[in-house]
C-alpha cells in the first residue's frame, strides 16, 4: 500500500487529498500542518474580522486522510525516505509532497519585529488583540493583499494608512490611470494612501510598544499597529536543507509534472517554481495539486503555467485584470465623477484582444477574460462598456472558472452529455463557480446559449413556473385552482401542479387545507394530515415546540400510542413519530392529542416542521441566549406557513452549536451580544452549512429578518425547491438577498412583513378545525361503503416489542 | 358479470377518489371532472399498498389519470395503463349510475 506524506496543510494539499480521493487512490495520507486547524479558506480571511468564525472558514476535512495538526516536518531522509517531524514520530513515504506554502515578507527595517503580517487566522487574531490599544494602523503594501489587509484594520476601527512602494495602489494588476481611481475611491472611504514611500523603521515607544511607522523621508505616520503585507516568500527552507533544487530567488524549482528534482518528491502551491514562476493565488495553485495528484496516480498531467487574471472587491471597489497590461493600441474610458476606470489592450493590426483592466465596474471581465489573444468579439467601445453582454460566443477552450480551471467546452459538455440544466448543477459537475464565484453570470449565459431549452414551465397544464404563478394569484386575487387553470392553464392538472398550486393558495390565503376545491389538491399526506407509509397507514406528529414537553404531555403520547398500539420513534426534530394508524384511527387519535393541548406537527406538509433548540442559557453552564424560548416562539410564530419544500429550523444557546442550526433552511445561534442568522443550510442528499446572513441581532430584528426571508423565499423559489438549492440559484446570491431583506432594495419588505403578520393572525390548527367538521371528518374511511371496516390488507409483525408493516 | 350497488353519487367528492370494498375486493371510484366515474384495483402494482384510490386525479395529454400516492406512478383511470411504465396495469371495473346509485360490475 502506497504511503503519502503531504508537509503543510494549506489550500493546495487539502485539494491535494481531495483529488487523491476522488481518483480513487486507496492507500495512506498522512498531511503534516503547522497550523491549530486543518486548512481553510484564505481567499475569505478577512470575513473572519465581520464574525465568520474559523469553522465556516475551515474545508471540510477529507475522511481519508490522517492529519497531524501543531506539527511540522522539520528534515527529509531522502535516501530512508523519512521525514523526521517535530515533536513526534518520524513518518516513513512513498511519495512526499511539500505544500508547504509561503511566508508574508517582512523588510529588514528596524522594528520590523514588532509588526504583524497577515496571512493566517492566528495572524488575524493578534492584529484583533493589538487593534483594541490603537486608534491608527498601518498597511505596509498596496498591492492585493495589502488592501485586504488594510481593510480588515477598517473593520476593526482603525484610522487605516496605506503605504506602497510603487507610485501607485495595485501596480501588478493597473496602470498608473486605474491607479490614480483606485486611490480616490479608497481616500473616499477615510483611508490615506502615501503611495511611492518606503519604511525606515518601525517606530515604538519608551515601552517597546508600535508607535508609528517612520518613512525615508523623515515622515512619521502615528500608528499602534503596523502590517506587512508586501508580497510573499515561498517557504523553500525544507526542499533547500535536503538538497533540491531551488530557485535563485526562492521556490522548490518543479518539472510540468510537478515533480522536484528527486522524482519521489513533489512540490505544489506557493512554496513551488514551475516554469520559472511563484504563483500566489489560489486558483493556480489548485491545478498544481490536481496535477500531483494524477501524477502520482500514474496520469501525465502537466501544469502549464497559469491565468493570472483577477476579478476582486476591495474596500467596496471592483478592480479587475485580465491578459497583457501593454499593447500596441489601448482604448480608454475613464470616469472620475463616477470612480470608473476601464482600458483594454489591443494588438497593432487592431484586431486581437491583448488584455484589459477595471477599475470600479468590472463587469468586462467576465465575458472578455475568455478572449485574451482571440479576435476582437466586437467594437472596443461596445466592449467597455457591457462586456458585449451575451452575444458572445465563448470558444470551447476558454477558461471559464480560472480558480477550478473549467473551460467552456466542458461546461458545454455538462450541458449536453450530463443534463446539467441549471447552475447549482454546473457547479456539482465541474466545480466551476465554487471558489469565488465570479463566473457564474456567464456559467447562465452558457445555459441560456446551450440551446438547452430550461423550461421554466411547472408541468403540461400550466406555462409558468411557481414563481410566475404566485404572481399570477397575488396580483389577480385568484383563489382556487379552478379559476387559476381555467384562465392560466389548460387540462385538469396532475400531481404537480395541483399540491403546487395548493401551497400558493396556502401560502397567500392561509384558509383550512381542505376546504371546498382545495381538498382535491392535496396529497394524499396533506389530505389526511398524517404522513402516509409503505403499507399505506400513516404516521402522527404532533408538534413539540422548540422540543420542550412536559411529563403529563410525554404520558398523553405514551398512552395513545399504546391505546391504539403505535410504534414510537423520537425525530430528528425532536418530536415523537407515531406509526401505523390506519385513516379511520386519525380522528381518533387526533380527537385525545387535541383535548391534551396538542396541535398539529405539520410534518405531512410542505411547510415549517421544527425548530429544534439545545438547552440553552437556563441549564447549560455554556449556554450565552434562551435558545429554548426563541426556538418555540419561532415555533409559534411559522407553524402552519405553506411553503414550497418544508421548513426546518434550530436555535443554538452559543457557538458550540449543539441544535446543529447550520444544517437548516433558517438557523440561529446565540451571541454574547444578540443571535446571529444563517440561512440555507440543509442536511439530506446534498448538505450545505447554511451563510451568516446577519450578525448580532436583537430578537425584534432578528424576527423581521426571518420574516422576510421565509415569505421572499415563499414568492420566488420553484415547485420543492429548498432555501440551499433556492439561494445557489438567486442571482447574486447572499448579497442580493441581503439588498433585499435587509436593505428593502425592491422597496418590497412592507409587502412582506404584512404578509407574514397575516398568516400569524390567521393561523388555525387545522387538525382542532377538522375535528370541527363533520364534513370533513367523513373522509377518514378506509370503505365508503364500509365506514366501520379496517383495510383487511394492512398486516404488521413485531419487532424489538413493536410493531412493523408486512407488506404482500 | 352481476353488478353490485356500492354507494350514492354524492359520496364521490369531485376530482377525487375512493375505496369500496366489493366482495374481498377493494375497487377504487373516481370522479372526475366531467362527472364521469371510473373504477380501478385499488392495489398499487408497485408498492403493493393498497393505496390508488388517495392518489391524486388529473389529466395527461387529455387522459383521465390517477397518480399513485407512494412512488406517483401515473396511470390511466380508462385504461388502467400506467403511463409512465407501459408494461404495468391495474384491473378496470365497469361502473355505472343507477339513478343516484354507483354500481361496479364484478364477476362472481
Amino acid at each position: 500500500m502506497k504511503k503519502i506524506v503531504v508537509a503543510g496543510f494549506g489550500p493546495a494539499a487539502h485539494r491535494l487529498v481531495e483529488a487523491l480521493q476522488q481518483r480513487g487512490f486507496d492507500g495512506r495520507v498522512t498531511v503534516i500542518g503547522e497550523e491549530p486547524r486543518p486548512a481553510y479558506d484564505r481567499v475569505a480571511l478577512t470575513s473572519y474580522l465581520s464574525g465568520v468564525s474559523a469553522e465556516d472558514l475551515a474545508y471540510p476535512v477529507p475522511s481519508t486522510a490522517v492529519t497531524r495538526l501543531n506539527s511540522r516536518v522539520t528534515g527529509i531522509d531522502r535516501e530512508a525516505r523519512v521525514v523526521t517531524v517535530e515533536g513526534g514520530e518520524p513518518e516513513p513515504y512513498d511519495v512526499l509532497v511539500l505544500a508547504t506554502g509561503s511566508a508574508p515578507f517582512v523588510p529588514p527595517v528596524p522594528g520590523a519585529e514588532h509588526a504583524f503580517v497577515y496571512r493566517t487566522i492566528d495572524d488575524l487574531d493578534a492584529i484583533r488583540m493589538a487593534a483594541k490599544e490603537a486608534t491608527d494602523g498601518v498597511v505596509v503594501g498596496g498591492g492585493l493583499l495589502g488592501l485586504e489587509a488594510a481593510d480588515a484594520l477598517r473593520a476593526l476601527g482603525l484610522r487605516t494608512h496605506i503605504v506602497e512602494m510603487s507610485p501607485w495602489l495595485m501596480p501588478r494588476q493597473v496602470d498608473e490611470g486605474g491607479g490614480s481611481v483606485l486611490k480616490s475611491h479608497i481616500e473616499q472611504l477615510g483611508l490615506s494612501v502615501h503611495a511611492g514611500a518606503g519604511v525606515q523603521e518601525i517606530v515604538t515607544d519608551d515601552r517597546g510598544r508600535v508607535a508609528g511607522l517612520r518613512k525615508p523621508d523623515g515622515t512619521l505616520i502615528d500608528a499602534g499597529v503596523v502590517v506587512f503585507s508586501a508580497g510573499i516568500r515561498p517557504r523553500d527552507e525544507l526542499a533547500r536543507a535536503s538538497g533540491l533544487e531551488v530557485g535563485e530567488r526562492g521556490g522548490v524549482v518543479v518539472d510540468s509534472g510537478m515533480r522536484t528534482s528527486d522524482p519521489d518528491i513533489y512540490a505544489i502551491g506557493e512554496c513551488a517554481l514551475a516554469g520559472g514562476m511563484v504563483y500566489g493565488l489560489v486558483g493556480p495553485c489548485f491545478t498544481m495539486a490536481e496535477v500531483a495528484a494524477d501524477r502520482i496516480m500514474g496520469g501525465d498531467g502537466t501544469f502549464g503555467g497559469a491565468d493570472l487574471s483577477t476579478k476582486l472587491k476591495l474596500l467596496g471597489v471592483e478592480v479587475a485584470q485580465f491578459g497583457a497590461m501593454t499593447g500596441a493600441l489601448d482604448v480608454t474610458y475613464m470616469d472620475p465623477v463616477a470612480g470608473v476606470y476601464k482600458k483594454l489592450f489591443i494588438s497593432d493590426d487592431a484586431r486581437t484582444l491583448l488584455g484589459g483592466i477595471c477599475v470600479g465596474d468590472a463587469a468586462p471581465y467576465t465575458s472578455l477574460r475568455s478572449f485574451v489573444g482571440k479576435p476582437l468579439p466586437a467594437p472596443p467601445s461596445d466592449l467597455l462598456f457591457t462586456g458585449g453582454g451575451a452575444n458572445l460566443d465563448l470558444p470551447d477552450d476558454a477558461q471559464v472558472c480560472s480558480c477550478n480551471n473549467v473551460s467552456a467546452g466542458t461546461v458545454r459538455t455538462a450541458i449536453a452529455d450530463q443534463g446539467c440544466a441549471d447552475v447549482p448543477g454546473l457547479k456539482a459537475c465541474t466545480r466551476a463557480g465554487t471558489t469565488c464565484g465570479s463566473c457564474v453570470p456567464m456559467l447562465k449565459q452558457l445555459l441560456e446559449k446551450s440551446g438547452v431549452e430550461v423550461s421554466k414551465n411547472l408541468c403540461e397544464h400550466f406555462a409558468h413556473s411557481r414563481a410566475e404563478l404566485f404572481d399570477i394569484a397575488r396580483v389577480r386575487g385568484i383563489t382556487t385552482f379552478s379559476e387559476l387553470i381555467a384562465q392560466h392553464g389548460q387540462g385538469r392538472g396532475c400531481d404537480i401542479c395541483k399540491p403546487a398550486v395548493a401551497s400558493i393558495l396556502a401560502s397567500l390565503h392561509n384558509g383550512h387545507v381542505l376546504d371546498g376545491e382545495r381538498a382535491a389538491l392535496q396529497d394524499t399526506n396533506d389530505a389526511f394530515l398524517a404522513n402516509i407509509q409503505k403499507n399505506g397507514t400513516y404516521s402522527v406528529v404532533p408538534r413539540i415546540p422548540g422540543g420542550e414537553i412536559t411529563p403529563d404531555k410525554l404520558i398523553v403520547i405514551g398512552e395513545v400510542a399504546r391505546d391504539f398500539g403505535l410504534y414510537t420513534k423520537i425525530t430528528g426534530g425532536q418530536r415523537i413519530d407515531l406509526f401505523g394508524a390506519r385513516v379511520e384511527q386519525l380522528p381518533e387519535i387526533w380527537r385525545r392529542l387535541v383535548d391534551a393541548g396538542f396541535e398539529s406537527g405539520h410534518a405531512y406538509g410542505k411547510a415549517l416542521r421544527t425548530v429544534k433548540s439545545c438547552v440553552g442559557s437556563t441549564w447549560c453552564r455554556y449556554g450565552v441566549q434562551d435558545s429554548v424560548g426563541l426556538a418555540i416562539a419561532l415555533e409559534l410564530r411559522y407553524r402552519g406557513l405553506r411553503s414550497p419544500h418544508k421548513l426546518k429550523s434550530a436555535v443554538s444557546g452559543c457557538a458550540r452549536e449543539c441544535a446543529e442550526a447550520r444544517s437548516k433552511d433558517f438557523g440561529i445561534i446565540a451571541t454574547e451580544q444578540g443571535w446571529n442568522l444563517y440561512v440555507g443550510g440543509n442536511g439530506g442528499f446534498k448538505p450545505r452549512h447554511a451563510d451568516l446572513l446577519a450578525g448580532d441581532l436583537t430578537t425584534d430584528e432578528l424576527i423581521r429578518t426571518i420574516d422576510r426571508f421565509l415569505m421572499f423565499y415563499i414568492r420566488t423559489a420553484d415547485r420543492l425547491q429548498r432555501t440551499s438549492t433556492w439561494l445557489e440559484s438567486l442571482d447574486g446570491g447572499l448579497d442580493y438577498l441581503r439588498s433585499v431583506i435587509v436593505d428593502d432594495a425592491l422597496g418590497i419588505c412592507a409587502d412582506l412583513d404584512a404578509h407574514m403578520e397575516r398568516h400569524v393572525a390567521t393561523y388555525v390548527d387545522e387538525w382542532r378545525a377538522t375535528l370541527d367538521d363533520p364534513d370533513k371528518l367523513s373522509r377518514f374511511v378506509s370503505f365508503v361503503n364500509a365506514p366501520g371496516v379496517p383495510d383487511p390488507s394492512i398486516v404488521f409483525a413485531a419487532e424489538r416489542g413493536q410493531i412493523k408493516p408486512v407488506v404482500a | 358479470m352481476t353488478w353490485v350497488n356500492v354507494c350514492g353519487y354524492q359520496n364521490l367528492p369531485p376530482e377525487r377518489g375512493v375505496c369500496a370494498l366489493v366482495g374481498d375486493r377493494q375497487v377504487a371510484l373516481f370522479r372526475t371532472h366531467d362527472g364521469a366515474v371510473h373504477a380501478l384495483g385499488n392495489l398499487d402494482p408497485f408498492s403493493g399498498a393498497y393505496v390508488l384510490s388517495r392518489g391524486i386525479v388529473g389529466t395527461r395529454k387529455g387522459e383521465p389519470t390517477v397518480a399513485s400516492p407512494l412512488h406517483k406512478q401515473v396511470f390511466s383511470l380508462v385504461t388502467g395503463h400506467c403511463l409512465d411504465e407501459p408494461e404495468i396495469t391495474v384491473p378496470v371495473y365497469h361502473v355505472r349510475l343507477d339513478g343516484d346509485l354507483v354500481q361496479v360490475a364484478v364477476s362472481v
